[in-house]
C-alpha cells in the first residue's frame, strides 16, 4: 500500500474532513512530502499547528501517529531502541531454575531477540510503516541526534549490531517540526520540504473556530478572530503573540461564559485563555478598550 | 526545443531559476535543485502558483531563504501576482527621520583596541545602511590583532543538567549498583554513585555596530569571533548577533575559522553598519521572536553597547528587564567604561543598568581577557 493522495485538492479535502484546514500552500507541500517520499519540516511561531498537521495527516490517511518529543539530550536509545534488560535478566534467570539444557551460545542468542527490544518511536516507526512519524520540536534536540535522524532519513533504515538491518518496506511519512530555536544543520534540512507556517489569514481563522469549536456562534467567532488578528499586528507590542490554539481556547472560553457577542467586561475576565504574560494581559487590556470601547 | 545537454525547456527555465536564486544568497545545492524539478513535474506546471509552491518547498531552508526567494521570483517570472504572506519578519519597524537631528559631541579615544582615531559619538536616528569597510585595516595592524586575539583562551560556562553521571564520590547511583548486582546473579556488588552532569552553557552576544561604537565595531566582532571558537573548542554553543537599527544573525559567518575571512562575511551580512542606535527597539524585535528568545532562555548574554540610545531610553530599560529575566546573566560590555572619569549617564545605559549583573569594560585587550573570565565563570 503507497500513501498518498491523487490530487493536492483531494488531500486538502481529506485534511479537512479531520478539521485541519490547510491553505494550498501547506496542502501542496504535505501532497509533495507524501509523493515524492520526503521528510516535511515545519517551521513557524508556536501555537500555528504544526504538530496538528501531523496528527490529520495519519488520520486522513488513517494510519497510526508515532511521536518522538525531542529535547535536550536525548539519544538514540530514546529515539530508536533499548533492550530489556531486567527481562533479559528474568530470563536467563527461568532458564537456570528450568535447569533447561540448552547450550551457552544459544541462551546468549536467545538474549538478543525481537521480544527483548524495546521499540522507540523511530524504530517502531520503521518497522510498522506505514505510520506517520512525528519528530516534534527537532530544534530542542543536540547537533549528534540531529546527525543521528539524518543517517535515519535517508536511508529509511538501522542497523541494530544484535540482531542486523532493520529497513522499512515503505518510507513512513515524516514530519519534522520546529520553533527555530537553534538553526538546523544544513544537511538535515536539504533532505526535507520545507514550511514555513504563518498565522492563518481572518477568514481561515473563522472558519477553524468554526470547525474546531462548532458550538461557537459565526459571530463570535468572527469577533474573536477579529480581535487576535489585530492584536498580532506589531503595534501592540506583546511578549508572545497568541496563536490559533490561544485563539480556540479563547473562544471556547467565552463560550462557556455564555456569551454570544465579544463585550468588554466578559472579554476582560478570559483573558487568561488568550495571554500568558502579565504585561501581555496590560496591553491586551488597553487595546481591547481601543477596539470595543465605545 | 531541446537544449545540447538533453535537456528539455521548462528544466532550463527552472534550472535557471536556481542559479538566479543562488546568485540572490540561498544556498541552492544541485540535490535542492533536482528536488525542485521533481516536485515541479509532479504538479501543474503550466501553474505559476505550482511551481512557487514547488520551489518554496524544496530550494528554502528558512524565512530568510523564503523572503529571497519570493523577491527572485516575482523578478524572475516577471510576476508580482503573487499576493501571499510573508513570513512574519520581527524587524524593527522603518525608521522615522526627524528633522532634528541632536550632536551629542565627541567623547575620548577609541584607543587601545581601535585604531587610533576620534570615536565621533554620535547616535542618530536615521537609519544609515552600509557595509562595513574592510579596506581600513593594513595587513601589518591584521596580524596584529590576530596575535592578540589568539592570546585569549575562552571557554564556555557550565550548567548543572537534570541527567546524572557517574562519578566516584556523589550520590548513590540505585540503578547502577543494581545492574551490577543482578551482573553478578544476585551477588552484592560495589556501590556505584553518581553526580549531576555538567553541559556547558550557551553564550549569545549582542554586538552594537552603530555608528557611535564605530571605533570599536571590529574588535567586538573579532573577540567574537575568538569567542565562538573557544567556546566550540569547549563544546559550547555562541550565538552572535549585531544590534543597530536593525538585528542581523551574524553566526554563521564567524564560524569561519579564519578571523579576517569571518569578518569579511559579517561584514557582508550587515547592513546597518555604521548607522543609528535604536537599541531598544532591536532588543525587542530580539525578544518578540518565540526562537530567538529562546536562544537567550538560560544563556549568558553579553550585551556590547556603549548605551547611546537615540529611541526610547525607557523601552530599552524594559527589554533589557525582559532579557534578564529569560537569560542566566546579562552582562553588559561598555567601551567607555574604561575611561577615566566614564560616569553611566547615558540614557540608554542608565535605564539599563539595574538589570544588568555585571558593567564591564570593554576597550583594551586586558578587559576583553576580564570579560572571557565573566563569561566562562558566569
Amino acid at each position: 500500500m503507497t500513501l498518498g493522495t491523487a490530487s493536492v485538492a483531494e488531500l486538502a479535502e481529506r485534511l479537512g474532513a479531520t478539521g485541519y484546514l490547510s491553505d494550498d500552500d501547506l496542502a501542496t507541500v504535505a501532497y509533495l512530502a507524501l509523493t515524492m517520499q520526503r521528510p516535511l519540516l515545519l517551521e513557524g511561531e508556536p501555537g500555528t499547528g504544526k504538530t496538528a498537521l501531523a496528527e490529520a495527516l495519519a488520520q486522513a490517511l488513517d494510519v497510526p501517529l508515532l511521536r518522538l518529543q525531542c529535547y535536550e539530550g536525548i539519544d538514540a536509545t530514546q529515539a530508536l531502541y533499548d533492550w530489556d534488560f531486567p527481562r533479559q535478566v528474568l530470563h536467563l534467570r527461568a532458564l537456570e531454575a528450568t535447569g533447561s539444557d540448552t547450550d551457552t551460545e544459544s541462551a546468549e542468542k536467545d538474549l538478543y531477540d525481537e521480544r527483548f527490544l524495546l521499540a522507540r518511536p523511530v524504530l517502531a516507526a520503521l518497522q510498522r510503516s506505514p505510520v506517520v512519524l512525528l519528530v516534534d520540536e527537532v530544534d530542542r534536540a543536540d547537533d549528534e541526534f540531529e546527525a543521528f535522524l539524518l543517517e535515519v532519513l535517508s536511508t529509511y533504515q538501522v542497523s541494530i549490531p544484535e540482531l542486523g538491518v532493520v529497513a522499512a518496506a515503505e518510507p513512513p511519512v515524516v514530519v519534522l517540526t520546529s520553533n527555530r530555536t537553534r538553526e538546523l544543520h544544513d544537511a538535515l534540512k536539504r533532505r526535507c520540504l520545507y514550511h514555513w507556517i504563518d498565522h492563518p489569514d481572518l477568514e481561515r481563522e473563522v472558519a477553524i473556530v468554526r470547525s474546531r469549536a462548532p458550538e461557537v456562534s459565526e459571530t463570535l467567532a468572527r469577533q474573536v478572530a477579529t480581535v487576535v488578528g489585530r492584536l498580532r499586528d506589531d503595534g501592540v507590542g506583546l511578549e508572545k503573540p497568541p496563536g490559533v490554539a490561544e485563539t480556540l481556547d479563547w473562544a471556547r472560553a467565552l463560550q462557556h461564559l455564555g456569551a454570544t457577542e465579544l463585550d468588554l467586561a466578559t472579554a476582560a475576565r478570559t483573558l487568561g485563555a488568550l495571554v500568558k504574560y502579565r504585561e501581555d494581559t496590560d496591553r491586551v487590556r488597553a487595546a481591547l478598550d481601543r477596539m470595543l470601547g465605545v | 526545443m531541446r537544449t545540447p545537454h538533453g535537456m528539455n525547456a521548462p528544466d532550463a527555465v527552472l534550472l535557471g531559476f536556481c542559479t538566479a536564486l543562488r546568485a540572490a544568497g540561498v544556498v541552492v545545492t544541485h540535490d535542492r535543485a533536482a528536488g525542485f524539478l521533481e516536485a515541479a513535474s509532479l504538479l501543474d506546471a503550466g501553474d505559476r502558483a505550482s511551481t512557487y509552491r514547488a520551489g518554496r518547498a524544496t530550494l528554502c531552508g528558512g524565512p530568510d531563504d523564503v523572503t529571497r526567494y519570493d523577491q527572485v521570483f516575482c523578478e524572475y517570472f516577471a510576476t508580482d501576482a503573487l499576493d501571499r504572506p510573508r513570513p512574519r519578519r520581527q524587524e524593527a519597524p522603518p525608521a522615522v527621520t526627524t528633522a532634528l537631528e541632536l550632536e551629542e559631541g565627541e567623547v575620548g579615544h577609541g584607543d587601545d583596541a581601535g585604531d587610533g582615531e576620534r570615536v565621533a559619538a554620535r547616535a542618530s536616528e536615521i537609519e544609515v545602511l552600509r557595509h562595513r569597510d574592510v579596506a581600513g585595516l593594513t595587513s601589518a595592524e591584521r596580524a596584529r590583532m590576530q596575535a592578540l586575539f589568539a592570546a585569549l583562551r575562552p571557554r564556555p560556562p557550565v550548567r548543572r543538567t537534570a541527567r546524572h553521571e557517574p562519578w566516584r564520590r556523589g550520590r548513590v547511583d540505585l540503578s547502577r549498583t543494581l545492574r551490577a548486582t543482578l551482573r553478578q546473579h544476585g551477588e552484592p556488588a560495589p556501590v556505584k554513585w553518581r553526580r549531576r552532569g555538567a553541559k556547558p552553557r550557551r553564550v549569545v552576544l549582542l554586538v552594537d555596530v552603530s555608528g557611535s561604537m564605530s571605533g570599536y565595531a571590529d574588535a567586538l566582532l573579532r573577540l567574537a569571533h575568538a569567542l565562538t571558537h573557544g567556546c566550540t573548542r569547549g563544546g559550547g554553543q555562541v550565538e552572535t548577533f549585531t544590534v543597530g537599527t536593525r538585528l542581523t544573525h551574524v553566526t554563521h559567518a564567524l564560524r569561519l575559522r579564519d578571523p579576517d575571512r569571518a569578518l569579511v562575511a559579517a561584514g557582508e551580512t550587515v547592513p546597518d553598519w555604521s548607522g543609528g542606535t535604536r537599541l531598544g527597539e532591536t532588543l525587542q524585535a530580539f525578544l518578540a521572536s518565540g526562537g530567538r528568545r529562546d536562544l537567550a532562555r538560560g544563556a549568558v548574554v553579553v550585551v556590547l553597547s556603549d548605551g547611546w540610545e537615540r529611541g526610547d531610553a525607557a523601552l530599552l530599560g524594559e527589554q533589557v528587564r525582559r532579557l534578564r529575566r529569560v537569560a542566566h546573566r546579562v552582562v553588559w560590555v561598555n567601551p567607555h567604561r574604561g575611561k577615566a572619569g566614564y560616569e553611566p549617564v547615558q540614557g540608554g545605559i542608565v535605564a539599563a543598568l539595574p538589570h544588568v549583573d555585571a558593567l564591564l569594560a570593554g576597550h583594551s585587550l586586558a578587559t576583553f581577557a576580564e570579560l572571557v573570565e565573566v563569561v566562562a565563570d558566569a
